[in-house]
């Protein structure tokens, strides 16, 4: 990992510990007012806890032009960035892709011409609705491989993760805090439920937790309607395409629109707010990200809406692609931040318990 | 010259925000000259985090109830009876509606404290501290149509008879004047004026660090008092306590305070001790130590620790100095080494049972048998590595201001000047003739910020 990076967040966890103004506005700072001296896995671990909410920023007392130059959100940025290209697997690809959303445009390109090409070659074998344009073989060939990749980068990232933060054995207690806050980004909610100042210098604002939220229900509610599909298929033998009343459906459908309000409010804020208070190389692999997503869930609406004209082929092969895209960039776009987030709230769990 | 504000705030802290949102709120065009830019905007209020608040029942973060007289107490042993009773009162007793009224306008509180500060019954803290309070007013400022001057000078209040004929000031590298109907003055003391301070002060206030804004020079302060609007404290008081001698010269802050004096022995540049470090709980005694270190040669303490102690006290924002032997430590820390070590031993042997020891209460643990003695936390000085940091005079603000009435009006000897009002560290000293009382600052500009706008509003309408 980069000692500059690191030595700068040190720095400045140290004047923030000297201060403690900002105990009441997230997770980070009962935890780093808990340490004296600040380890590589003390300041991982806030990184990770960080979500870049900026309330912290806007009340300091000490940002430029001040000589102490705190600007915390973007030092826990930094770290955050490096901790996750250090802790991918595999490692080479991880840089590429978490800083450079042309990387994540091309290879969203590359999905389509995986699809694309598939569908010439592998064709339909004499399937009906989608599977008339490729089988449904084909499909899990494709998919099946697809996902289970950035599974298994995942765990070994998140292993990597436990040991630098010298994570304990979890237990259920620990994942139920976690997730519940997790589940209403109780770190988004600034202290007081008036959200963080992301948009408009301190302006506090909710918009960016509910697109947030709206982002994370969304993709769980379209994860959701692939996991009915699939049981649907397997267990009951009834392949897609589904009528509006299945659960295929009544899950997707609100799943992605949520997706695409969220998404398209997530973007917008991004353009807002100030870039200089997050990893600034960054941004344009986040934004790349964002829009991946916002692609994978206009093209699984339009799909639908689409389904029975002439378009179908063509919208099936932009969703599948870019489906194809989000599953294999999962381990090295924003999307890790997930994973490490939940990782962070879990370890942060356990800090508050074992204070107990 | 224009006369397009109803009222002319001058300042940019908590009182003149409060004056200006009070006075818009009551219909006033009000506009606020801040000499600080955007990113320092704020005063001193930027670097607080509290407001003492009475409350009789639980009220927003506070438990409990603090009533009046305990308060009022309180103020009476920081001051030693040094206040105007008939103000205290009234700021004590008004500082309860305050703390609703402040939640209306955007402050959000703390609700609950960790760490070593237990006020939770006296004392509401803000949530990211003052600068995110002083946040919530502009903002509320903004919507309430108020103008916002940054970088805005005020050079003179042109006082004919008893009223304020017009305002000059600069701005954008030009000399303006304008004649609005009242004026509120809330642009606190004097203490980034070195120079004011060593007059009044003497030589060893050239040494002191400034621990707020480096925009309180005294400006309006001094060119009111000239033209003999009737004043209101003595200017060598000040809130003085002792701060890291690494911080700088301005605008530190709360992070270069240190808490381990307690553990500690302090000694000046001769390597003497000279007061008890154990006298009583830190932060009671907090505020003395800027008075002691002022009276030192160089006006420089030095606090020396030994490692059994380091974890005992808040975490500083500079490391300590850190050494094997006391004699390398001296050497690092340009002390006497023979003589530092000659303290220390006397010290240690002065040094009796420490089993009784407690860090977080008085404990009685003492020194026996020396003239200058420790009364509490004496523990020898004897397990390396050694520790110590310096301590320079950190000063917060001074108390010499302009004298106010219950409605925070200033006067010239024939009367009330009838469009004059102050409020904050401006007219602070006619209620705190000496010491402090944490979060006390606020509630004065807060309250008669409030009541300052109040009559300036009515006056103007």
């Amino acid at each position: 990992m980069q000692t500059d990076l690191r030595q700068e967040a040190r720095r400045q966890a140290e004047i923030c510990n000297a201060c403690r103004y900002c105990e009441g506005y997230c997770s980070v700072f009962p935890a780093l007012h808990q340490e004296r001296f600040f380890t590589d896995g003390n300041l991982t671990q806030l990184a990770n806890l960080c979500h870049n909410c900026r309330g912290c920023y806007y009340a300091c007392q000490y940002t430029a032009p001040h000589e102490f130059d705190l600007n915390l959100p973007m030092a826990l940025a930094e770290v955050r960035q490096d901790s996750w290209e250090s802790f991918a697997w595999p490692h080479p690809l991880a840089q590429i892709f978490q800083k450079n959303g042309v990387m994540i445009a091309v290879a969203t390109v590359l999905g389509f011409a995986v699809l694309f090409l598939a569908m010439r070659t592998l064709g339909s074998a004499g399937g009906e609705g989608f599977y008339a344009v490729l089988s449904h073989n084909a499909m899990v060939a494709i998919f099946l491989p697809a996902f289970l990749f950035p599974l298994l980068s995942i765990t070994i990232s998140l292993r990597r993760y436990w040991e630098g933060t010298a994570g304990k054995r979890i237990t259920l207690a620990h994942i139920v805090g976690a997730f519940g806050s997790a589940a209403n980004m109780k770190n988004l909610a600034g202290g007081h439920g008036d959200g963080c100042n992301f948009e408009d210098e301190d302006k506090f604002s909710n918009a960016r937790r509910l697109a947030h939220q709206a982002v994370m229900y969304g993709f769980l509610l379209c994860f959701a309607a692939t996991s009915a599909g699939t049981i649907l298929h397997y267990a009951f033998n009834m392949p897609a395409p589904y009528p509006l009343w299945s659960f295929p459906k009544l899950l997707g459908v609100p799943g992605g629109i949520l997706m695409v309000l969220g998404t398209v409010e997530l973007a917008r804020l991004k353009l807002k707010a100030d870039r200089n208070l997050g990893a600034s190389s960054a941004w344009g692999g986040e934004m790349g990200f964002v829009l991946l997503l916002f692609l994978v869930a206009l093209s699984g609406l339009l799909l639908y809406w689409l389904g029975g004209t002439q378009l179908m082929p063509l919208m099936l092969a932009i969703h599948l692609g870019s489906v194809l895209s989000f599953f294999l960039l999962t381990p090295y776009t924003k999307m890790a931040h997930g994973f490490y987030r939940l990782a962070a709230l879990i370890r942060d769990e356990q800090r508050k318990a074992a204070l107990e | 010259m224009t006369n397009r504000y109803d009222i002319a705030v001058i300042g940019g802290g908590n009182a003149a925000l409060c004056a200006a949102i009070t006075a818009a709120e009551l219909g006033a065009h009000v506009v606020i000259f801040e000499t600080a830019p955007k990113a320092y905007r704020g005063g001193n209020s930027r670097h607080t985090r509290n407001f003492r608040c009475m409350h009789s029942g639980p009220l927003g973060p506070l438990v409990e109830d603090y009533l009046e007289e305990e308060y009022f107490e309180d103020l009476l042993k920081v001051t030693d009876g040094k206040t105007n009773e008939r103000l205290a009162r009234l700021a004590i007793r008004t500082s309860e509606e305050c703390l609703p009224w402040m939640e209306e306008h955007g402050v959000r509180f703390q609700p609950s404290l960790s760490g070593t500060l237990s006020l939770a019954r006296t004392n509401a803290f803000f949530l990211g501290g003052g600068k995110s309070l002083v946040n919530a007013y502009y903002r509320t400022a903004e919507k309430l149509g108020i103008e916002v001057l940054y970088e805005a000078n005020v050079t003179h209040l042109e006082l004919d008879g008893n009223r304020i004929a017009h305002l000059d000031y600069e701005h954008e590298g030009e000399s303006k004047r304008i004649a609005p109907k009242a004026v509120v003055v809330a642009s606190g003391g004097f203490q980034a004026d070195t120079d004011w301070l060593t007059r009044a002060w003497g030589p060893p206030a050239k040494n002191f660090l400034i621990r707020g804004t480096p925009y309180n020079r005294g400006i309006v302060l001094a060119d009111l008092l000239d033209q003999s609007v009737q004043s209101v404290g003595d200017p060598t008081q000040c809130h003085a306590v002792a701060v890291d001698g690494r911080a700088p010269k301005f605008d530190g802050g709360i992070v270069t305070r240190l808490d381990c004096v307690p553990f500690s022995i302090v000694v000046n540049k001769n390597a003497e001790r000279f007061y008890d470090e154990g006298e009583d709980v830190w932060p009671k005694r907090y505020a003395i130590w800027g008075r002691l270190v002022a009276n030192q040669p160089d006006q420089v303490g030095y606090v020396i620790i030994d490692s059994k102690s380091l974890d005992l006290f808040m975490p500083s924002v500079f490391p300590p100095i850190k050494a094997d032997t006391l004699e390398e430590l001296a050497e690092k820390m340009g002390l006497p080494p023979v003589q530092l070590k000659d303290t220390v031993e006397t010290f240690n042997a002065a040094c009796g049972d420490t089993s009784k020891f407690h860090p977080t209460e008085l404990d009685g643990v003492k020194t026996t048998g020396i003239n200058l003695p420790k009364t509490n936390w004496a523990r020898p000085i004897d397990a390396p590595p050694f520790y110590g940091y310096s301590l320079k005079t950190g000063v917060t603000f001074t108390y010499l201001g302009l004298k106010v009435d219950e409605n925070a009006q200033c006067s010239t000897q024939d009367g009330p000047i009838t469009n004059l009002w102050a409020a904050g560290e401006t007219m602070a000293g006619s209620i705190l003739g000496q010491g402090y009382l944490a979060g006390f600052g606020m509630t004065i500009g807060t309250v008669f910020g409030r009541v300052a706008g109040r009559e300036a509003a009515n006056y103007a309408n």
